[in-house]
């Protein structure tokens, strides 16, 4: 699946988006399997209050199902306006 | 309905008239713009705000449906920058229509408290010092219990 990064989850993992290869079923085991590769994920991971996930544009929780999902988003709460 | 997401800066004056003019039959417009603070005093150079292209279109198109559905309405406008802005430059507005004002006015509120939190802009503040993401405030998010 693609995997993007906005903000400064963008500017910690050093990339915008990523094609990602993996068996997890929820956003949160994925995000386990990101910590696990580098220090640069277990920074921008390291406190997920402090993060929002979508998933094929949509908000999500962190409990939800990867099944069929084709992109994932994470980013810091929002500030529009 | 018309949401736009775009680079260039809109002319608020020239939207504003184009709106009101559209629809004979509403007796009230309101129009918000946003503009670029410069809480730094004095040292903020640039404000940037980055958007995921997609998703914002989506997010920004469904606050507007559900202010539709809420309340009495005509048209809705939301037109919001990204990229670079300068102090004084305008980040966004919207406008809404509506046979009275109340409903035009709650309606508008209605889409800048669910913009602000649920529509995927980030802003980053550049100042001669340094830059800095803008972080999201708990009155902001707050303010979408009252809804």
């Amino acid at each position: 699946m693609d995997v993007l990064y906005f903000a400064w989850v963008r500017e910690r993992i050093g990339v915008p988006r990523e094609r990602v290869e993996t068996g997890a079923q929820t956003v949160a085991q994925l995000v386990e399997e990101l910590r696990a590769r580098e220090p640069r994920y277990e920074a921008a991971f390291a406190d997920l209050t402090a993060l929002r996930v979508a998933l094929d544009q949509d908000l999500a929780d962190f409990d939800a199902s990867l099944s069929g999902v084709r992109e994932v988003a994470f980013f810091p709460p929002m500030t529009g306006g | 309905m018309r949401v736009v997401v775009q680079k260039e800066p809109f002319d608020l004056g020239a939207e504003a008239n184009a709106f009101a003019a559209a629809d004979t039959g509403m007796g009230a417009i309101v129009t918000f713009t946003g503009v670029v603070r410069d809480l730094a005093q004095g040292d903020l150079d640039v404000m940037e705000i980055e958007h995921y292209p997609g998703m914002t279109e989506k997010a920004l198109t469904r606050i507007a449906t559900e202010a539709q559905e809420r309340w009495s309405l005509g048209d809705v406008l939301v037109i919001h920058r990204y990229g670079r802005l300068a102090p004084g430059d305008r980040i966004m507005m919207v406008a809404t229509a509506a046979p009275h004002r109340k409903d035009a006015f709650e309606a508008a509120e209605y889409l800048m408290d669910y913009l602000k939190s649920r529509a995927p802009f980030w802003k980053k503040e550049i100042t001669g010092t340094g830059a800095g993401w803008v972080a999201a405030k708990d009155e902001d998010e707050d303010a979408l219990t009252r809804w």
